[in-house]
């Protein structure tokens, strides 16, 4: 047997930073020595191809090795810097109904098979794209914006975590581990977001790392290299990669990485608001 | 910390967020949020038929869903005052 680990990256909201965080998290781990592999659930949308650069090296897709017309080895796409980092991405042509539950549950378990650690990047939304890149998995992250739309999201997905997955139904209670990304920590200093603290209490779910807005996702995903690999030295590849060691099962606490300001940066801080 | 802040007025906003998603998901948890309305109507019925014969308090009237696996139970609590009796 295996000692993969299938962990789902999901947040019923859009645009909270799904797929970044996927890449990101999965590179950290490639980055670590692990055999990795990322898997696009978001089939008719899929955009992990773009964040991770692979996009014009993608032939075969998730559908196409569900529906039998290709194997697994042929759709998946090596990433371009680390070796040992795969990609299956999604159908951007067909529709989430392509996927059927059985086809998916046999994918993740010839993954199980080649991989140390397999990261599902989930859809938007609680349809059938959502509840399958979250049925097979064993561990789940949940990301959520410090805004109250996102978390409300969260909680629904968190409902459908201990209801409607492999897991849950054989009696298990999924982990869970969250992960708040476009934080602002001067925003929440002055009681005008959401604090880490206020997620954490509402949604009683752990805290596994927390990710400051930053410039650097955006140029990141402009080149198309996950944050992890595009600047190790910006905070929110510094907050993935503390995510990833706790993931790892390293008991660090949680920090909240901030860009390094000089003295004057620091009282003088222009910053729109 | 923006050094203007320590003398403007702290914002308010996170706090009445928190509040309002407090308040909702309490809701919505209570399985479905289609269930919290079916809940508080049955009640409201037991309630009415219970009175007919007891007098009780409304607040010493518990009523609970609950959901494992396939079966959903509802449980019906009624604490009587210590002298009732059906005459």
């Amino acid at each position: 047997m295996s000692n993969a680990t299938v962990v789902v990256v999901t947040s019923g909201k859009g645009g909270v930073g799904k797929t970044t965080s996927t890449a990101a998290l999965a590179s950290a781990l490639a980055k670590e020595g692990y055999q990795v592999c990322a898997i696009d659930f978001d089939v008719g949308l899929r955009n992990l191809d773009l964040i991770m650069g692979a996009e014009r090296r993608v032939v075969f897709d998730l559908v196409n090795v569900v529906r039998g017309e290709a194997s697994i080895k042929q759709a998946l796409v090596r990433d371009k810097k680390l070796n040992n980092l795969y990609l299956l991405p999604a159908s951007q042509t067909r529709d989430k109904d392509a996927l059927t539950e059985e086809g998916v549950a046999s994918v993740i378990s010839e993954l199980r098979m080649y991989f140390d650690w397999i990261i599902c990047d989930s859809p938007a939304g609680i349809e059938r794209g959502a509840t399958l890149a979250m049925r097979y998995a064993d561990e789940a992250i949940i990301v959520s914006n410090p805004e109250v739309s996102s978390v409300r999201d969260c909680d629904r997905i968190i409902g459908l975590l201990d209801a409607k997955t492999k897991v849950a139904e054989d009696g298990g209670r999924m982990p869970k581990h969250l992960l708040i990304t476009r934080y602002d920590t001067d925003r929440a200093k002055t009681g005008d977001m959401l604090a880490t603290d206020d997620v954490v209490d509402i949604l009683s779910v752990p805290l596994i790392g927390v990710v400051p807005e930053s410039k650097d996702v955006l140029k990141a995903s402009n080149v198309g290299l996950p944050v992890t690999l595009s600047d190790e030295t910006s905070p929110a590849s510094r907050a993935y990669t503390e995510a990833t060691r706790r993931l790892l099962g390293e008991n660090i606490p949680v920090t909240i990485p901030e860009e390094k300001k000089g003295f004057f940066g620091k009282i003088f801080k222009g910053r729109a608001a | 910390m923006n050094i203007l802040s320590l003398f403007g007025k702290r914002g308010q906003s996170a706090s009445v967020a928190k509040n309002r998603l407090q308040i909702l998901l309490a809701h919505e948890r209570a399985a479905d949020g289609s269930d919290a309305v079916l809940i508080s109507n049955l009640r409201e019925d037991i309630l009415a038929v219970v009175a007919k014969r007891i007098a009780i308090d409304p607040d010493s009237v518990r009523l609970e869903m609950d959901r494992s696996g396939d079966v959903t139970t509802l449980g019906i609590d009624i604490e009587l005052p210590p002298t009732a009796r059906a005459s």
